[in-house]
Parts: structure tokens; C-alpha cells; sequence
């Protein structure tokens, strides 16, 4: 916004608009909080407001400390955002790993951590609380943050829109507290992973057009003449989950000032339309998401053009275009009409092959830089990560065959299933790009501690490992044990034997989930002090003086 | 390979790539999504499915709120060990008036398809209250608040309205009666004609009699709970098809 007119007080019409759109905001909170049918609506309005007011107070104090200077300047990355990107993913990935070892700790003694004058601490409505807040708000962070950053740097632009990404960060924070505190108030369309209620959906969806103008307005104004094939997967990213978000999310409020909302489909299609929106959730917030990471912070950390740009063209169509079809294989053996199933079974398994294209395009590109395997930890976390990638998406497939579906359905196989993925894949992939994006944007030489990011990598590693193997434990003993008979040709076990069975299994995991968590808690002191301009003397001499940070504050060649 | 060659059309015009990505991830989930809507054999023709009564659509919101389906599914898959351990297998017309369905996706807890009539009331009330003092090894949260918290059902009015105008077939005298129609599903003082004219509406609508349960379902006389709604949800659940008359084998009903 280098040429809009600077108005009282250096606001330029970006800030202004997006000051505008907040005040009609709070004029409505008020509307709502004043007519509230229910007391949780009125406690979300509150919320509401407040959260824009402080919003707005904040713009104008910024504002008021300009000077004339254009906060806006074309000639610099906005890297700012991307800073205060890290830091939110870091605080959300603590939080949500913490509810997670609180609910696998209610699970294993439920004695000692169920508080009977706390209903709010049920298992019901924190594993909402953690599911979203490590997809969506750890995740979601991650995407933001390096989403903002690759496209500036593979665009050689700065971000469009002047104070419209900060409307986009701030604005999905506020969405994340009003999904957060809606959980434990009990507000909820219980729609798994879709769990907010229509005014937080319709809220994410003024932030989410947004970002996905801003996404394409930084993309028209590129330097190079092509579109890098990271930035396909954010946008194919950022698309689809607008669509799936907004039809997943349809439903009917009891009234405008009613927290309540009533699905629009029932029933059989209502359950088709959540796993379509589910399934996706995975394949294109987790997936496509995390592989547009691949796609830039390997290379670079490696310093390596990517592997094959044939195999990413390939990958990147048939992934997107298989994976939509692959919801169904949630609703094996249910009352789904079988032709959907088998839809969905088959397509699922055509999806392992797109999946292994990207793991060995991304592991491929070490070519003649193996020896970073060796010599720096975040590189070793980033094709680690791929590597549970790939293991997981040869996991779904076996999964979503309807013989195999049958046993392992319902049970914590499923848990352990998601649990590499999410911890393996999508932790492991972004804990690198935060590492890489701390050192790059903060312009150190190093990262604080190389030593600190090995026991990081081992610490997780080994608690994924002892996770998922638990869990794998777990899911097959209960479903061999709900269907076993006995020599009378009867059922041979109650349903609460296989849940007393799974105590010992729960324990380990929640070992597991501890040596995760204490690594990620490492992380976030190796990135603090990182920022802070520290750096461990004792570094070992073969430390990676990696490389050409490409996080200068001024427009560089981008590839 | 030429189609490749071509890929940098792509790559050079965003649009073209934004409209390009929107049409290859549209196809999958409309040949799928689509058939179920208009396919007259979706959902099965059953006798007995009927809206649920007001009493059953608080309960239903109460079971929403507290997340039971992150532990509890309600589909019983057609096999063996869950048909006997269960029940009859869930048709799709049983959660035709499911705003949002309830399927589930992980069984902490057994399935609640069919949990209707397998206990008594005070059984719920007492497991729910504290699930380890009836089942030593449930590792369920205790619901013991619900006892204690008097149900709001000011705007229930509202909410049948609201699930009318999605698609369920409450009619007009359902929805002006529907604080009375609560009141008198589990008041021991309500009046006669209030419980009869309750049952006759909901009666009406199933096309079957004996679906609709009246009595104190938290055996606190002295006011509406919302354990009792929900207790009364769960009495409900998969008792309102007639299975006597259900041909499974009919061409009609297989898919």
C-alpha cells in the first residue's frame, strides 16, 4: 500500500477498512449480547466484543506510533506477521498437547482426573478442545505463518493487503477462542472437527475469503513469471477448505440470538457430508497443507532444487483429485447406501500411490545432501516426518478396505492411526519449518542448540513410536475381543472387559504422549532463545552453518 | 508427454489454477453426495419412525452438549457379534430426523442405538451420577450436575420450529403445545388429558402405538432435571421402528 494516501493519525485505507469491518462487528455483539436467548450466547458475544475492542484499541495505538512511516513498505517482506505466526503456533501446540495428556490421563484413571463439580472437564468436551486445538489452531497457525512467508519469497512480493493478513492472523486467533471456550461451555454442533457453532463457522469464513484473497492478490503481483509448486498446495489448501467448511457447516440457527443451530441434512446425509468434510479435513488441511511446507522448507535447508517436477505435477492433481472421493471408508457397514462405500474404499486405495509420490519427491531431494541426515536435526525431522507420512498413508488404504475396516473401526487402532500422522507427519513437518523459520526470520546463524533439537527429535520420536504401538495394541485386541465367541457359540466377552483390557495400553500411550510433549516444550525454549539472539557456545564443530538465511528484510530472488 | 508440457499454462495464470483446483476437488464429493438426495432408496421404509417429542429433543441436545459421540456411537453395523451384542443393525430411516446425525466414530463406550429399554431409569440415574459405582471398570466422566440442573425449556418452541424448517415434520399444534408437551411427558402432577393428548400427537405421527414414554424419569418428582431429558433420550433411542413388520430382504430396503 506504498500509494494509499495516508489519512489522521497514518491510517491508510487497508487499516481503515479493516477498523471499519471490526466496529460493525462490535456493534452487532452488542446487539446480540443485549438480546441473548441463551446465557452462552450472551457470554460469547461478551467475549466477542471485548476481543474487538481490545482489537481496535490496538490498531490505534499502533497507528498513533507511526509517524508518517508506511507501515505498508512495498520494498520489504511482511515478516512481522510470520514472527507472531511462530510464537501462536508454538503457544497453541503446547495448549493442545497438554488437553491431549489430560484426556488420555482421564481415560487411564479416570478416578483422579474426573472432577465431579467440574462438568466442563469431562472427556466430552476437552477431546473437542484438543482435536481442535492441535489441528486447527497448532496447525492452522503453521499454515498461516509459512503460508505468509513462502508465498512473499517464491513471489519476490510483499503480502497484499496492507492490514488485511493482520485481520486474517488476529481473526482466526479470536476464532480459535471462541471455538476453545464454546467446547467447554458446552457449546456445541458436535460435528467432529466441525464442532463451532454457526456465528464462529460464519466468522471463519469472512477470515478464511479473506486469506484466500490475500493468498491470490500476492500471487497477481509476482515477480517470477511462475506459480512455485508449493504455492499449488496452499492454494489448493485454502480452496478446498472453504468449500468444504461452508457446506459441512450449513444449518439453521434457533434464532440469531441463540447459540444453537440446527444441521441443515440429517441423518444419512448428513453423515456422508461430515466425512466427505472430515476425510478432507485430513487431506487437505493436514495433507496438502503440510506438503506445500515440504515443498519449500526441505529444499532450501538442504539447498537442493526439488526431486522431480513431473512426479509433483502428477502427485499434485491426482492427489486432490482422489482424495474428495475418499470419505466414505468412515461409514463402512453403516447405513450408507454400499455403492458409496465402495466408492469410497476404492478410491481410497488409488490414494496411496499420489500420497508416496510426494514422500519421495520430498525425500528424493536430499540427492547429494544425505549427509544433512547426519549433521543437522531439523533436516532429520523433516524426512522423518516424511517418513511416517508415507507410513500412514499405507495405513489408511490397508484401513479402508471394508474386511479389514470391520475390525479395526471403532477402535483405538484409529486413535494410533491418526496419532502418526498427526504427531509424526504434521508435528515433525512443522516443528522443521518453525525451526527453520526462527533461525531464517530472526537472522541467526545457528539455532540456539543443535543438542537441544536432538533430544527434541528423540524425545518425540521415541513417543510416537511408543504411541502408535500401543495403540496399534490396543485397537486389535478390543475389536478381536468384541467379536470373539466362545465354545457355547456365545458372546465371550462383555464390552467392559475389552475396556479393562485396554489399561495397560492407555499407560503407554500416555508415556508416549509425555516424551512428545517434553520435546515440543524443548522446542519452544531452543526457538526462544533462538529469537533472542542466544547461542550455545559449545556447539559441536560439525554444527550446520546452514545456509543463506533467505529471510532477509529486503526483496530477494526467490529459487 | 504433451499435457505436461502444457502444465505451465497453469503455472502462470492463478485464476486458471484456482478454477482448475475447485473443479477437480468438486467432482468426488458430488457423484457421491448428490444420489443420496433424490435416490428414492437412501432410506428405507419403515413404520414407526415419528419426530421426537419435545421432551427427547432437549435430552438429544443435552447428549449433543456433553460430546457422548466422541465415545459412544449409534450405528450398529450389520455383523454378527454387533447384531447380538446390540441389536437389530441401524437402518438409515431410524436417524432420518437426526440434526446432525449421532453415527459416531469410536466406541470408548458400547453403541447407544438401541440402549433404549435395556436398563431401567434408575439404573441411568445411577450410572450417570457416578458410572464406577454400578460398572467398577468404566472409565465414563461422572454426570452428576445433570441431577441437579433444572432443564431450560423456555425456548423449546423455538427449537422445534427450527428443526421444522429443516426438514422435520412437527405440525402446528406440536409446536404450540410443545412447553405443555414436555411438561407433561414427565410431571407425575400433569393432568390426564395433557399425557393423553401428548401421546396421541406422537402416536399419530409414528403410525405405531406404545412409542411415546411418560413417567418421572429421575425419579425426582419435584422438578424437570436435565438428567431427566436425557434419561428419557436414551429410553428412546432405537425403540421407535416397528421391526415385526421391517422386511429387510424387500428389493426396496437393500442397497
Amino acid at each position: 500500500m506504498s500509494t494509499a494516501t495516508l489519512k489522521r493519525g497514518g491510517m491508510d485505507n487497508s487499516t481503515a477498512s479493516v477498523a471499519g469491518l471490526l466496529g460493525v462487528f462490535a456493534i452487532l455483539s452488542i446487539y446480540i449480547a443485549a438480546n441473548a436467548m441463551d446465557r452462552l450466547m450472551g457470554v460469547h458475544a461478551t467475549i466477542f466484543l471485548f476481543a474487538l475492542a481490545a482489537w481496535l484499541v490496538g490498531i490505534g495505538l499502533w497507528a498513533g506510533k507511526l509517524e508518517g512511516r508506511d507501515p505498508f513498505d512495498e520494498t520489504k517482506y511482511e515478516d512481522t506477521l510470520v514472527k507472531f505466526g511462530v510464537f501462536a503456533s508454538m503457544f497453541w501446540g503446547i495448549a493442545g498437547l497438554l488437553v491431549g495428556i489430560v484426556i488420555a490421563l482421564q481415560l487411564t484413571w479416570p478416578n483422579l482426573f474426573y472432577f465431579e463439580q467440574w462438568g466442563f472437564t469431562n472427556f466430552g468436551r476437552l477431546r473437542p478442545l484438543h482435536t481442535s486445538a492441535v489441528i486447527f489452531a497448532f496447525g492452522g497457525n503453521v499454515l498461516l505463518a509459512t503460508s505468509f512467508h513462502v508465498v512473499q519469497r517464491t513471489t519476490r512480493a510483499r503480502l497484499f493487503g496492507g492490514m488485511w493478513p493482520w485481520f486474517v492472523f488476529w481473526g482466526y486467533q479470536l476464532f480459535i477462542v471462541l471455538a476453545a471456550t464454546g467446547y467447554l461451555m458446552g457449546v456445541t454442533q458436535s460435528k467432529e472437527y466441525a464442532e463451532p457453532e454457526w456465528y464462529a463457522d460464519l466468522w471463519l469464513t469472512i477470515v478464511w475469503v479473506t486469506y484466500l484473497i490475500i493468498f491470490l492478490g500476492t500471487l497477481w503481483k509476482r515477480k517470477e513469471p511462475h506459480i512455485y509448486v508449493a504455492n499449488w498446495f496452499y492454494l489448493s489448501f485454502i480452496v478446498t477448505i472453504a468449500m468444504l467448511h461452508i457446506v459441512n457447516n450449513l444449518s439453521l440457527p434457533v434464532s440469531l440470538a441463540s447459540s444453537k443451530s440446527y444441521q441443515l441434512f440429517s441423518g444419512v446425509q448428513d453423515a456422508l457430508t461430515q466425512w466427505w468434510y472430515g476425510h478432507n479435513a485430513v487431506g487437505f488441511f493436514l495433507t496438502t497443507g503440510f506438503l506445500a511446507i515440504m515443498y519449500y522448507y526441505i529444499p532450501k535447508r538442504v539447498n537442493r532444487p526439488v526431486y522431480s517436477y513431473r512426479l509433483s505435477i502428477v502427485h499434485f492433481w491426482s492427489l486432490i483429485f482422489i482424495y474428495i472421493w475418499a470419505g466414505p471408508h468412515h461409514l463402512h457397514y453403516t447405513a450408507l447406501p454400499q455403492w458409496a462405500q465402495t466408492l469410497g474404499m476404492t478410491f481410497s486405495i488409488m490414494l496411496w500411490m499420489p500420497s508416496w509420490g510426494g514422500m519421495i519427491n520430498g525425500v528424493m531431494t536430499l540427492s547429494g545432501a544425505w549427509d544433512k541426515l547426519r549433521t543437522d536435526p531439523v533436516v532429520r525431522m523433516m524426512v522423518v516426518s516424511l517418513a511416517f507420512y508415507g507410513m500412514s498413508t499405507f495405513e489408511g488404504p490397508l484401513m479402508s478396505v471394508r474386511a479389514v475396516n470391520s475390525l479395526s473401526h471403532y477402535t483405538e487402532w484409529g486413535i494410533g492411526h491418526v496419532h502418526s500422522g498427526a504427531l509424526g507427519w504434521v508435528g515433525f513437518i512443522s516443528f522443521g519449518a518453525l525451526y527453520c523459520l526462527t533461525q531464517w526470520l530472526w537472522k541467526r546463524k545457528s539455532l540456539y542448540s543443535i543438542a537441544l533439537v536432538e533430544w527434541h527429535f528423540w524425545l518425540a520420536t521415541i513417543g510416537i513410536v511408543f504411541y502408535i504401538v500401543s495403540m496399534w495394541f490396543a485397537g486389535i485386541m478390543e475389536g478381536l475381543m468384541w467379536r470373539a465367541y466362545n465354545e457355547f457359540g456365545f458372546l465371550e466377552y462383555a464390552f467392559v472387559e475389552t475396556v479393562e483390557a485396554k489399561h495397560i495400553s492407555y499407560i503407554i500411550r500416555m508415556v508416549g504422549g509425555l516424551l512428545y510433549f517434553s520435546g515440543a516444550l524443548i522446542m519452544a525454549y531452543n526457538l526462544v532463545r533462538t529469537a533472542m539472539g542466544h547461542e550455545r557456545i559449545n556447539q559441536p564443530a560439525d554444527a550446520p552453518a546452514v545456509s543463506n538465511p533467505p529471510a532477509a528484510a529486503s526483496l530477494q530472488p526467490a529459487e | 508427454m504433451g499435457l505436461l508440457n502444457n502444465h505451465g499454462v497453469l503455472e502462470r495464470h492463478s485464476l486458471i489454477l484456482t478454477i482448475a483446483i475447485l473443479i477437480t476437488v468438486s467432482i468426488g464429493g458430488i457423484i457421491q453426495m448428490a444420489p443420496l438426495f433424490y435416490m428414492e432408496n437412501t432410506i428405507e421404509k419403515v413404520e414407526g419412525m415419528r419426530p421426537y417429542t419435545p421432551l427427547e429433543v432437549a435430552g438429544r441436545n443435552i447428549y449433543l452438549r456433553e460430546g457422548c459421540y466422541v465415545c459412544h456411537s449409534q450405528m450398529v453395523r450389520p455383523l454378527r457379534d454387533e447384531v447380538e451384542r446390540y441389536g437389530h443393525y441401524s437402518l438409515a430411516a431410524e436417524s432420518m430426523y437426526d440434526h446432525p446425525f449421532q453415527w459416531g466414530s469410536k466406541r470408548t463406550g458400547p453403541d447407544l442405538a438401541r440402549v433404549g429399554g435395556k436398563y431401567s431409569d434408575e439404573w441411568h440415574v445411577d450410572h450417570l451420577i457416578d458410572p464406577r459405582a454400578l460398572v467398577p471398570e468404566s472409565i465414563m466422566p461422572p454426570y452428576a450436575f445433570l441431577a441437579e440442573k433444572s432443564l431450560d425449556y423456555d425456548n423449546i418452541e423455538a427449537d422445534l420450529k427450527a428443526l421444522r424448517m429443516v426438514g422435520v415434520p412437527y405440525t402446528d399444534e406440536m409446536i404450540e403445545n410443545a412447553k405443555a408437551d414436555l411438561v407433561a411427558q414427565v410431571d407425575p402432577e400433569a393432568y390426564f388429558d395433557e399425557q393423553d393428548a401428548l401421546t396421541a400427537r406422537y402416536t399419530e405421527a409414528s403410525g405405531r402405538e406404545g412409542t411415546v414414554q411418560i413417567r418421572d424419569f429421575d425419579l425426582d418428582p419435584d422438578r424437570i432435571t436435565e438428567m431427566d431429558a436425557l434419561v428419557a433420550y436414551l429410553q428412546m433411542t432405537g425403540t421407535l421402528v416397528d421391526f415385526s413388520t421391517y422386511e429387510a430382504e424387500d428389493l426396496m430396503n437393500r442397497r
